[in-house]
């Protein structure tokens, strides 16, 4: 299924989706605008023509000197068809900021922290937006441009990661919650 | 064994003894953080056999483990955990860094990666390499039983 096909069968679900077709080189592609993201990704997964149930990945991309500054990729599979789709969103560089996905494909909820870890793209909606791959306490997100290689901090050990009673029955609330909500 | 008695007997200080008891079974806790765990795993298979020197008793629990070997590189977000096991483990305990991003970051010269886990823990002996060879592993733990040697059975601080 090539882009353009994707966009025709969006079209008639989610008029008015601003989705462009982009040149690649190894799969569909297409650009969505940020405020259309959600309605794009519903269609995608729900419309019998296209059927992209599975989230494979969340990307964040970092072109520093060009604006828009941020891009996050999306990586979708329709097992059932087969095909792939790649969704592009672009956000400045100020704040950047994505409706989250999670509500719709509930993998979105580890790949957005990642993103929003490693480069600081808020997932707007996110239940659950906390750091996943750097220390809870960590300054900054390491895979922007203009952060540094290395970062004078002195390692911190004698702290372990300590959860209070009332944070671990919380969290144990939450989850349950969350899941009874999936069904 | 003195000659003229019949009785066997050996007279030694009570030092050597234990430090003989200590250095002949070093059990290492069960750590691995990354590639160079795979070189440590070879170490104590058949090929290359640690249980020649008494080493070879992988224990799972820190209570019961003599030896850290930090085979691999330390993540900042792991360094809290690898220093709560260090501190689970019971005295008298020893510490190798085994190849090159545990003793000083190796290639991971970025901010991710502890430059040299001395940082965190007091290192007895560095193996280098990338990875060190079994064999190399092997001489760091030689290495350490010859350190236990000379070291005070009782009343020792560390350094």
């Amino acid at each position: 299924m090539d882009a353009s096909a994707i966009i025709a069968a969006l079209e008639k679900v989610a008029p008015g989706s601003g989705a462009e077709a982009l040149a690649s080189v190894d799969q569909s592609t297409i650009l969505v605008p940020a405020d259309r993201l959600l309605a794009v990704c519903g269609a995608l997964r729900d419309d019998p023509a296209l059927q992209f149930t599975a989230l494979v990945d969340i990307v964040g991309v970092d072109n520093l000197p060009n604006e828009p500054r941020f891009e996050v990729n999306y990586s979708l599979v329709a097992v059932d068809v087969p095909a792939r789709v790649r969704v592009k969103v672009r956000v400045a560089g100020d704040r950047p900021r994505v409706p989250s996905a999670a509500g719709i494909w509930p993998s979105a909820g580890f790949l957005e922290r990642e993103v929003w870890d490693l480069f600081g793209v808020e997932f707007e909606g996110h239940p659950d937006m906390r750091r996943l791959l750097t220390p809870e306490d960590w300054e900054g997100h390491p895979l922007r441009k203009d952060y540094p290689v290395q970062v004078d901090v002195p390692v911190k050990f004698d702290a372990p990661t300590q959860v209070t009673e009332e944070e671990f029955r919380a969290t144990m609330e939450k989850d349950r919650r969350l899941r009874g909500d999936l069904g | 064994m003195a000659p003229e008695f019949d009785i066997p007997i050996l007279t030694t200080t009570v030092d050597k003894m234990a430090q003989w008891a200590r250095r002949s079974s070093i059990w290492p806790v069960t750590l691995g953080l990354a590639c160079c765990a795979i070189e440590m795993m070879s170490m104590a298979a058949s090929r290359y056999d640690i249980s020649r020197f008494g080493a070879e008793v992988f224990r799972a629990s820190p209570r019961q483990a003599d030896l850290m070997i930090v085979a691999g590189r330390l993540s900042r977000k792991m360094a809290p955990a690898v220093r709560r096991i260090y501190d689970q483990m019971p005295e008298p305990k020893w510490v190798i860094s085994m190849g090159a991003c545990a003793s000083c970051g190796g290639v991971f010269d970025n901010y991710a990666i502890v430059q040299g886990c001395d940082q965190v823990l007091p290192v007895d002996v560095f193996v280098p390499g990338c990875p060190p060879r079994p064999e190399a592993l092997l001489y760091g733990i030689i290495s350490l039983q010859r350190k236990i040697d000379q070291q005070k059975a009782f009343g020792y601080a560390r350094s």
